[in-house]
């Protein structure tokens, strides 16, 4: 895959970094590639390792081992202030006893940039992050998101190769995080600056990111883009932990060209499913399907080719856009299915206890061997 | 009616949060104003050997009899000028000392392990368990010419007689500072344990050696415990009576033993309670424009 490889447009080179506190290792001798103007997001649960990561990226943390390149330079030893990187905390830590224009201004301060640059400089990041009219308040007198803006110009105004963002949406009300991550996005196509994203929110994650990494237990799981990691997940952590799936216990009983066919108890069927990895007959498999790959209907399905299981409905939401249904198995086993609602209508399609068919094509379902 | 009803238990609560607010200001009123007034009032009377040992405000006839005389003595006698000189001095040296101990301890402190945190400040705190007092009398064997540190350096051999520390103004200081250091300590602990780590970061994220960072973030915003604890140490230092009375020697005038020695030893009581007057407002006059400044400093930026 792309990440081991190190090819020419690689802009950050990990090299099997580790960080051990006493005997707690935080990061696993971690290899990563990231590309020159890559918005890279580092997803996982709190723990996993990913601001350990960020930090050692920014410096205030040392690698217990390995190294860490940027544009070409080891600065794996580097204190922060002498390495390209910016980075805007969860806390956006925003000097409280500085106004919004000399916190704007203190990177370039403490460059000794001349004076006139430093005003046309600090003016342009206003501009930017759209707070021209607060460049004399306190933060004190700032909401979140104004608060927000003024770490994200501080950290962008040196110009940095890389920015660093821990956690940039958290502290967000709802509709703000999905303004900003839209600004986000464009102010880094703008600059063209390397940003590196640390989030716990995967939906955060795939909507921001150019590639993911998912990481648990100081290990990256996979790494690919957003639909890869959700479309085709490598594993069993993957698949769970990036959105809602539905997972099969089973043994392989059939290996096809292009297709592995599993024994199920929980269906009491043979599930087949599109397989990549090399598996035997008789190992113990996942099949994974999203629920939004499930078809959900009263009658029979016709295509022979397809899972199809029969059900019936256990519980069932509707959110507007789409409806949730929880169906239960003869098996007892829930599956669950999401379905857009397509026709406008008072009367509901579902009812509790109804009888129900469920079908999904092979190639929609993954064989997950960890 | 729901608005009678509304109305009766927010009466109730509305005297209660006026008692509450109450309390403190009568207790200044009691133990502070009161007796001010009483001190105020006779620092205007004249001496009298009689009990008690003052010239009443109203004579017989009922007329006012105040004088300034005390205050005027105070400024004849160059002495007077010089122990409040002296004084203040002695006092700001000490809270200087305690603050450049002070904070990187209490620094440490609020970067240490939560576990150790709080057996450190139980630390701190830990020497008011025992009298003031005793701990005085405590350094008074220490610092004597066969005290503990004399013996111990003659032992070494670094000096051949022993070095005289206590009856100086060494002693006074190293007294000082030692009985005032938790003063400092804990108000600059709370400034800076609340501080967010993240901010120093920032700084150095931004380009900052770590000393750069110090002096830009970290100091800035410990001001307000830098203010809370000299004013802490600076305030109880410069009225200090026992600490130079047993540590001092005996030409190491300062302004508490001149004030215990006219009210005990003089019994003139008028002139003891005009240097208490002025030494009050030698402390009020600066802390009142050091709130302002502060107080504009904050507006202004």
């Amino acid at each position: 895959m792309a990440a081991a490889g190190g090819s020419d447009d690689t802009f950050i080179r990990i090299r099997n970094v580790s960080k051990l506190f006493g005997d707690f290792v935080a990061v696993d001798d971690v290899s990563l590639d990231i590309r020159r103007n890559e918005l890279f997001s580092i997803l996982g649960g709190s723990g996993c390792g990913k601001t350990t990561l960020l930090r050692m990226l920014a410096g205030f943390e040392a690698p217990s081992s390995g190294s860490i390149e940027i544009d070409g330079v080891d600065v794996t030893r580097q204190p922060p202030y002498e390495r390209p990187v910016n980075m805007m905390f969860q806390s956006y830590a925003v000097f409280p006893h500085m106004t919004v224009e000399k916190n704007i201004a203190y990177g370039l301060i403490k460059d000794k940039v001349s004076k006139a640059e430093i005003a046309s400089r600090v003016d342009e990041m206003l501009g930017l992050v759209q707070l021209e009219n607060y460049r004399t308040r306190k933060p004190d007198q700032l909401s979140g998101g104004q608060s927000q803006r003024v770490a994200l110009a501080r950290a962008l105004i040196k110009r940095p190769k890389v920015l660093l963002l821990d956690e940039p949406l958290a502290a967000l009300d709802k509709k703000l995080r999905e303004r900003t991550q839209f600004e986000l996005m464009n102010i880094q196509y703008e600059l063209g600056i390397t940003f590196i994203v640390v989030t716990h929110d995967q939906e955060e994650a795939m909507t921001l990111s150019t590639r993911i990494a998912v990481m648990d237990q100081g290990r990256f799981r996979q790494v690919g883009t957003p639909k890869e990691v959700y479309e085709f997940p490598q594993n069993r952590f993957v698949a769970d932990f990036v959105g809602t799936i539905n997972i099969f216990a089973g043994t392989v009983v059939e290996i096809g060209d292009d297709t592995i066919s599993v024994a199920c108890d929980e269906t009491g069927t043979t599930l087949t499913a599109l397989g990549q990895h090399p598996v035997e007959k008789g190992q113990n498999v996942t099949i994974a399907v999203r629920p939004e790959k499930i078809f959900i209907g009263k009658d029979e399905p016709e295509n022979v080719f397809d899972v199809s299981l029969k059900g019936v409905v256990d519980d069932l939401g509707y959110l507007g856009n789409r409806s949730l249904y929880r169906i239960r198995l003869p098996s007892g086993k829930i599956v669950q299915v999401s379905s857009q609602n397509r026709r406008r209508s008072v009367q509901r399609f579902l009812e509790w206890e109804d009888q129900v068919w469920l079908s999904w094509r092979p190639r929609s379902a993954a064989v997950l061997v960890d | 009616m729901a608005a009678a009803g509304d109305s009766a238990p927010n009466r109730g609560d509305i005297v209660w949060r006026r008692v509450t607010v109450a309390i403190p200001y009568l207790w200044l009123f009691a133990f502070f104003l009161l007796p001010f007034i009483i001190i105020l009032k006779i620092s205007l009377a004249d001496p009298v050997i009689a009990q008690p040992p003052f010239t009443p405000m109203f004579d017989e006839s009922g007329n006012l009899s105040v004088t300034h005389d005390n205050f005027a003595f105070l400024l004849t006698d160059k002495l007077y000028a010089i122990t409040y000189l002296k004084s203040v001095v002695v006092a700001a040296i000490a809270t200087l000392l305690c603050l450049a101990l002070g904070f990187p301890m209490a620094y440490g402190i609020a970067r240490a392990r939560e576990e150790v945190r709080s057996l450190l400040l139980l630390l701190v705190v830990l020497p008011f368990w025992i009298s003031f007092l005793l701990r005085v009398y405590a350094w008074m064997g220490l610092l004597n010419n066969y005290g503990v540190i004399n013996n111990f350096l003659l032992w070494l051999g670094a000096i051949d007689q022993p070095i005289q520390f206590l009856y100086t103004d060494f002693a006074i200081f190293i007294g000082l500072t030692y009985s005032y250091l938790p003063f400092m300590i804990l108000p600059l602990y709370a400034t800076l344990e609340r501080m967010d780590l993240s901010l120093v970061e920032a700084a150095q994220d931004l380009g900052a050696s770590s000393t750069t960072a110090f002096w830009d973030v970290t100091w800035p915003l410990a001001r307000a415990g830098v203010v809370a604890g000299c004013l802490l140490v600076f305030i109880p230092a410069m009225g200090e009576y026992v600490i130079p009375y047993l540590l001092g020697g005996a030409d190491s005038l300062l302004i508490g033993r001149v004030l215990f020695d006219e009210f005990f030893v003089n019994r003139d009581w008028p002139l003891a309670s005009a240097v208490a007057i002025v030494l009050l407002l030698l402390l009020v006059v600066p802390i009142v424009l050091l709130q302002r400044s502060q107080d504009q400093a904050d507006d202004a930026v």
